[in-house]
């Protein structure tokens, strides 16, 4: 082994800084290399040509820090770009690979639209921008790691899709693999990063130039909120982000952002549902995600009072207010001869069923209309279906198909239904009308009285969870951002729902972990509205991410969580205990309550004190219902003084 | 057919302790007694929540003091082919269907909901 020359030791710098002059001499002077004398073959070929003096120079005296200002760096540029699109806030993880973008946005752009949040998990800050969005209509924007970040994202970017959310993300990474750093950066850099996403997002692009950067960013912001609304993804290069802006000649601009009126339904194809509904004897209305605006929930009222048909509302939006007579369960669709659905995510399932509990293993589906009953469907999302994941649900055959935007649509649908209502039709369906009427009140009574069984019972019922939540916010402009987990759904049965924003729906993809983040979300825009933000939250969703609990009270995010503490994934536990029964196997609970591998218990998670850890005011564990009003009522008081509060409830499995 | 079963002695100490800390019943009949035991470790909670209120809808009713007589009860719970999976007498016998019959007619009678404030004051109305 040869011995060590110490005498060809370098620091760092000095031998950096010698390799690339002598890189560039090589560079420059290519024929001052050709005419070098040949080695002798016999002769040891030395290790290192020895320095020329410009080499020599730089190695002993005192070397120059490398300049990075060598001109506006594009980041900054893109910060002007961004800011044209009033874009207020922008929940995120740090991370290298956007530290340019980064830089720019919080000392040239001022940290101001947007406002940067510091999220702890990238799943965390997609979620709070898809709860934000349906609490004020406006997107956010996220930035993630181009790829262990962007891989943490993927669930809540699924759920934003399903859920027919815009959400913009843009991706870090570093393309030039000769350039960028070794070691970690170079693990967290990729090709196509988007490619994880593209099959879940609307769009993506991977500019190659700041006027680039400028055109797509633009782009996907009018894609994204262009009905079907839906998630996009940029991967931003590093070398973009960071390098001086390049002079091609032609002065940089900003493309003016004009939003693109919404898909309207063929007008022919309306004439024809229209005709159709007039001339129903038991029209029933479905809807989805049908109401956008709160205009949506305007224009479906006139039309159900129109026809005088029911409305269901599946509940994704807030379509059609709980509080009105014409407002109906989903079993009305048996009694139907037209079905008109719109922005159903599942139309198959509205009209046909399916059991769980076949001898086969493939379960039971049954039909839930009646045979020649007339189907018409809106919905704007049959204008992006794409193949790999399943979101597009069963295939139902249906007699009109009108792709196009329900809200959009509904004011030529109303036009066309009273032009096509005659004047005989108008007693049958005031009679309707009133007999809808005493089928609401009924239904009332029946869902009142099943909330009473078990009234005083601990752990708590959710009924009674949410009535008592009622109680102590009914005198505000609340806002139900979510109920993650399975409440059976006593919130929206029992609150009087009449207002757009006072149900913001579920979480689009049943990806569990959406509800924290969105709730949160969604109470960082209800806070800049003055609306009061309740959310029902559960454990198992909690624990996917809660260091966006700290999100919340480091930003004074206010929201009221109350947590629906059932100890244990439960949709979970009644899968194994079906499984099990079909196999005739008593199912094995361990030491536990539910099926091995689905408790949240032994130990109990302390929700109020986690809670506590990261800057709430927190009160539990509930477990006497005596108990529940009074703490809920101090955690209004904080929540409306502008902190985040939680009251962790024990309650009944569902 | 080999049919798989768990030891469960430990898991019904515990469920035992556990169903004597929710609802009335502690000086029920032995066989109710038994039977909120059974019902807990037999999953029913699972949708029919603890105290038998369930969510009245076709995925959990109400069976607290169920009206069904007690045969008509183990034949539905032997053969239901709808949303809630049978349970055959490998998995839950007789004598332990007929205690937790027992424990549902144990359960008090519910409120009425006018008798309630919350449900009488602050729910939807039209």
């Amino acid at each position: 082994m040869p011995k060590k020359d110490s005498s060809l030791k370098l620091n760092r710098r000095k031998f950096l800084a010698a390799a690339a002059v002598a890189g560039a001499t090589g560079a420059v002077n290519p024929a001052k290399s050709a005419t070098a004398p040949a080695p002798d073959a016999q002769q040891r070929l030395p290790s290192a040509l020895p320095p020329n003096a410009h080499v020599a120079a730089v190695e002993n005296g005192t070397p120059q820090m490398p300049s990075h200002d060598n001109g506006t760096p594009g980041s900054d540029f893109m910060v002007d770009v961004i800011k044209t699109l009033d874009i207020k806030y922008l929940p995120a993880n740090p991370a290298a690979s956007y530290r340019g973008l980064h830089e720019s946005l919080i000392n040239y752009g001022k940290n101001t639209m947007p406002e940067f949040l510091t999220c702890m998990h990238e799943e965390s800050a997609v979620g709070m921008c898809h709860g934000y969005f349906k609490a004020t209509g406006k997107p956010l924007m996220t930035l993630v790691h181009g790829v262990v970040g962007l891989q943490h994202a993927t669930m809540a970017v699924y759920n934003a899709w399903c859920d027919r959310v815009p959400v913009l993300i843009i991706g870090g990474n570093d393309l030039d693999a000769a350039h960028r750093p070794p070691g970690v950066p170079t693990f967290h850099s990729g090709q196509d990063i988007n490619a994880i996403v593209r099959d879940y997002t609307k769009w993506d692009d991977s500019p190659v130039s700041s006027q680039h950067f400028a055109q797509s960013f633009v782009r996907m912001y009018k894609i994204a909120t262009t009905p079907p609304y839906g998630p996009v993804m940029m991967a931003l290069d590093a070398v973009l982000q960071n390098e001086p802006i390049r002079d091609f000649g032609e002065k940089l601009y900003i493309p003016k952002f004009f939003p693109s009126a919404p898909p309207q339904g063929d007008s022919g194809a309306v004439k024809e549902a229209a005709r159709l509904l007039a001339n129903a004897e038991r029209p029933v209305i479905v809807v989805d995600r049908a109401a956008r605006t709160p205009d949506g929930v305007k224009l479906l009222v006139e039309l159900a009072e129109l026809l005088q048909a029911p409305v269901v509302d599946q509940g994704n939006r807030m379509n059609f207010p709980n509080t009105h007579p014409l407002s109906r369960p989903s079993n009305v669709v048996s009694q139907a001869d037209v079905v008109i659905g719109m922005e159903l995510s599942d139309y198959w399932a509205t009209v046909n069923g399916f059991i769980d509990n076949g001898n086969n293993g493939f379960g039971q589906n049954i039909t839930k209309t009646k045979p020649g009953t007339k189907l018409i469907s809106i919905s704007s999302v049959d204008l992006i279906t794409k193949s790999n994941y399943q979101d597009f649900q069963r295939f139902q055959s249906i007699d009109v198909a009108i792709p196009g935007d329900a809200e959009a649509t509904l004011p030529a649908l109303i036009e066309a239904v009273k032009s096509a209502i005659s004047s005989d039709r108008k007693d049958a369906m005031t009679k309707r009308g009133d007999a809808i009427r005493q089928a609401h009140a009924k239904g009332l009574d029946a869902t009142k009285q099943a909330a009473a069984v078990a009234w005083d019972a601990s752990p708590i019922n959710t009924a009674r969870l949410v009535m008592e939540t009622y109680a102590q916010i009914k005198d505000l402009d609340w806002s139900l951002v979510s109920t993650a987990g399975n409440t059976s759904n006593w919130a929206n049965r029992l609150w009087p729902i009449e207002k757009h924003h006072q149900w913001l729906g579920w979480s689009g993809g049943y990806g569990v972990g959406y509800g924290a983040p969105a709730s949160v979300g969604a109470a960082l825009g209800n806070r800049d509205q003055g609306r009061f933000s309740v959310s029902i939250q559960s454990d198992g969703d909690l624990m996917y991410a809660p260091g966006v609990l700290w999100t919340a009270a480091r930003h004074k995010i206010p929201l009221l969580a109350v947590m629906h503490n059932n100890r244990g994934y439960h949709q979970e536990v009644m899968h194994l205990q079906r499984l099990s029964n079909f196999r005739n196997r008593v199912v094995n609970i361990g030491n536990d309550l539910g099926p091995i591998g689905t408790s949240i218990m032994n130990p109990d998670i302390q929700y109020h004190e986690l809670a506590k850890s990261m800057g709430w005011w927190a009160k539990g564990p509930i477990v006497d219902p005596a108990d529940l009003g009074p703490a809920i009522k101090e955690a209004v008081a904080v929540v409306k003084d502008g902190q985040p509060a939680l009251v962790n409830v024990m309650t009944q499995p569902r | 057919m080999r049919f798989v079963r768990v030891p469960v002695a430990p898991a019904l100490v515990a469920l035992v302790a556990f169903a004597a800390s929710f609802g009335p019943g502690s000086a029920l009949a032995a066989s109710a007694e038994k039977g909120k035991a059974a019902y807990i470790q037999f999953g029913c909670w699972q949708c029919h929540d603890y105290n038998g209120q369930g969510v009245s809808t076709s995925n959990g009713r109400v069976i607290a003091r169920t009206a069904m007589p007690l045969d008509a009860f183990i034949a539905f719970v032997r053969t239901t082919d709808g949303a809630m999976p049978p349970y055959r007498p490998p998995v839950l016998s007789d004598e332990d269907l007929g205690d937790i019959y027992a424990y549902l007619q144990s359960l008090p009678e519910p409120k009425a909901a006018s008798d309630i404030p919350l449900l009488k004051n602050d729910v939807r109305s039209q």
